[in-house]
């Protein structure tokens, strides 16, 4: 006898579908490694700013919003803008994160160096979010990125308060602690993340420590580098060149 | 003229992250109320353990004080938290990297203690009501006692020396559930208006005279509503405590504002602005001058001049001032709480300001609503059990008579 058309029978199938083309891999580049290859084991990230190179035209944070569906008003990355002037004069600004870039305002100063400062999660190594995490929840991965475990998360904003870097806001919707994730889910698939894909200049570089050809790690061996807010002793896997001593 | 830049709802500059207040009234009004629990546990100790005799007519009301506040002391951080449904996590999976994870033991541990202690100081009144008592009524006091009707001298006694045990134990314990606050806070290096090891002993200092100033108010109410007299030793001794403790949370909190402008850090760059202007009001105006120079003023006179003054004077000093403190020590949560999350870590700017709404979800509504419950709770226990005079002897000895009979 044929098998009946019955609604749970329906509703398995549709599911599984459903699910199949939820599971897909993405995107016209072939993944370079697919998930189930992936061994940390193997990586140990690393992210790299130049501030000299960049141009504050807010592609990063766009495409960071698009990638990761940041809610409105809420950033896993920004641009800042600083304006420095004779007399210890500073003007710093990021309107709306910059996602439109900056608009060209005057200061009432003279301005003798003007820099734009990319800022992201730090992924720090000693991570005070982690840290504070009373349930767990925020973790480093064995490739060294800081994650927030979204089933876990009870959404209490510890961790959003003790980080210095401002790297974390509890999502509006899902209400768990939310924050770049250095594109976790392309990564781990070989490839960049969306802002340092986005960058037009070069300005953000991403890269691997345990990669011994790696350019990234080349430039963090022998050039001069900095990290921000040094003296609270994070320890940040994120560095940058071309800081001022201005920058937090 | 040349344009200002300005960020939407800030004043200089602030990490986008930043502007938004993640730690709500909610959080204002946990603190304020675990500090009421620490503060009248104190009062009770200061009889049962300390032997106090002019606080024994509020030794049960104290406790009874503390049980109530509490109980609800939690509503403020369910409501908070953005998953509630996960609440239990931190006491069954607690990561002890954190503070926070010590929620679930440090709670969990002083409830017990109140709970036990309140069921030794009210055994006898409990058992006695039980006695009397006839049906449902009868048989709720009986599970109360737990179906033991001991109270025969040596029974009692055996209750005096786990009162005295369980206050040794709860002191420690009230002051590690407040302090602990205090230390979520002390602890962050990220916000320099909150780190300081000073906070969790400002938090303790100002739980006790939130503590103290509440306890003089109800007590002066209640007595009133009941007809009773307002016994002038215990308001003359309770105005001392209050006086001290005040004196000290007072001298504390400029201790940090002085230590951070002598210091002249970076952070106090944008504290300095931020306590001139935006918490111009509720910290100059609200928290040190009404809420500090004034009863500090009126307790003064109360204290030093006590025996010359009229019982009513006494009283009405005592109770304003207890008032303003009230006032004081919640201006305070608010300025470390949303003073701290007003500032930027840039360091470069702070928030406009921040007012909670009337009826959104953390708002202006809920914190009163919970506040309220707490006396209502308050209210129920003293319907339940006798929270000013236990029952006095010879009336349970005829009702015992009776019952015999």
């Amino acid at each position: 006898m044929a098998e009946k058309f019955t609604r749970r029978g329906f509703l398995g199938t549709a599911g599984c579908l459903v699910l199949a083309a939820a599971l897909r891999p993405r995107g016209g580049e072939a993944a370079e490694a697919s998930p189930t290859e992936y061994n940390w084991e193997e990586y140990s990230y690393v992210y790299l700013v130049d501030a000299s190179r960049c141009i504050g035209c807010g592609m990063c944070v766009q495409a960071c919003q698009r990638e990761n569906k940041v809610p409105d008003g809420f950033f896993r990355t920004w641009v800042e803008r600083y304006r420095i002037g004779e007399g210890g004069r500073v003007e710093v600004d990021s309107p709306n994160g910059a996602i439109n870039g900056f608009p060209s305002t005057i200061v009432d100063f003279k301005v003798t160096k003007g820099l734009f400062v990319p800022k992201l999660c730090n992924h720090c190594k000693n991570t005070p979010c982690t840290q504070v995490c009373p349930v767990g929840a925020s973790y480093t991965t064995k490739d060294g990125v800081v994650l927030v475990d979204d089933k876990r998360c009870i959404g209490c904003g510890y961790c959003v308060q003790a980080c210095p870097y401002g790297s974390r806001y509890l999502h509006p919707v899902t209400h768990v602690a939310d924050k770049c994730t250095w594109c976790y889910h392309r990564i781990t698939r070989g490839l960049k993340p969306a802002c340092v894909q986005a960058c037009p200049v070069g300005a953000r570089a991403f890269g691997n420590m345990k990669n011994l050809q790696d350019p990234v790690r080349k430039i963090i061996a022998t050039e001069p580098v900095s990290v921000l807010q040094p003296e609270l002793l994070t320890r940040p896997n994120c560095y940058y060149k071309g800081l001022d001593k201005e920058v937090r | 003229m040349i344009p200002e830049i300005r960020l939407p709802e800030v004043v200089g500059f602030a990490f986008p992250n930043d502007v938004h207040i993640t730690w709500s009234l909610m959080i204002v009004l946990y603190p304020y109320l675990t500090g009421i629990v620490a503060g009248a546990f104190v009062i009770s100790a200061l009889y049962h353990l300390f032997g106090r005799e002019e606080l024994k007519p509020i030794s049960r009301f104290s406790m009874a004080t503390s049980f109530a506040f509490m109980v609800v002391a939690t509503l403020p951080l369910l409501n908070h938290l953005g998953h509630p449904e996960r609440a239990l996590n931190i006491i069954f999976t607690p990561n002890f990297s954190s503070a926070m994870a010590g929620f679930g033991i440090l709670y969990n541990t002083y409830l017990l203690i109140l709970i036990l202690e309140v069921w030794f100081v009210w055994r006898k009144d409990i058992i006695l009501l039980a006695r009397r008592s006839r049906g449902l009524k009868r048989k709720l006091y009986a599970a109360m006692a737990l179906w033991t009707y001991d109270i025969s001298p040596q029974a009692l006694e055996k209750d005096h020396s786990a009162i005295r045990v369980l206050t040794a134990i709860g002191i420690p314990a009230a002051c590690m559930l407040h302090g602990y606050v205090g230390f979520l806070f002390g602890a962050l290096k990220a916000n320099p208006w909150w780190s300081t090891p000073l906070m969790p002993i400002i938090f303790l200092a100002s739980g006790m005279t939130s503590g103290v100033a509440m306890l003089i108010i109800l007590y002066q109410i209640a007595m009133k509503a009941s007809g009773q007299k307002i016994e002038g030793e215990t308001i003359a001794s309770l105005n001392r405590w209050l006086w001290l403790f005040m004196i000290v949370t007072v001298s504390l909190e400029l201790l940090e504002i002085i230590t951070l402008a002598y210091e002249q850090s970076e952070a106090w760059e944008a504290i300095h602005p931020l306590l001139t202007t935006k918490l111009a009001f509720s910290f100059i105006s609200v928290q040190l001058i009404l809420g500090s120079l004034i009863p500090f003023i009126l307790l003064m006179i109360a204290v030093t001049m006590n025996r010359y003054l009229h019982d009513r004077v006494r009283n009405t000093l005592s109770f304003v001032s207890a008032l303003l403190l009230l006032i004081q020590v919640f201006a305070m949560r608010w300025n470390v709480v949303i003073g701290g999350q007003l500032l930027s870590k840039s360091f470069r700017g702070f928030r406009e300001s921040y007012s909670p709404q009337l009826f959104e979800k953390e708002g202006i509504l809920a914190a009163v609503g919970i506040f309220c419950l707490a006396f209502i709770a308050l209210f129920l226990f003293a319907r339940i059990l006798p929270v000013f005079k236990g029952l006095e002897e010879p009336q349970a000895a005829s009702l015992e008579a009776e019952l015999k009979g």
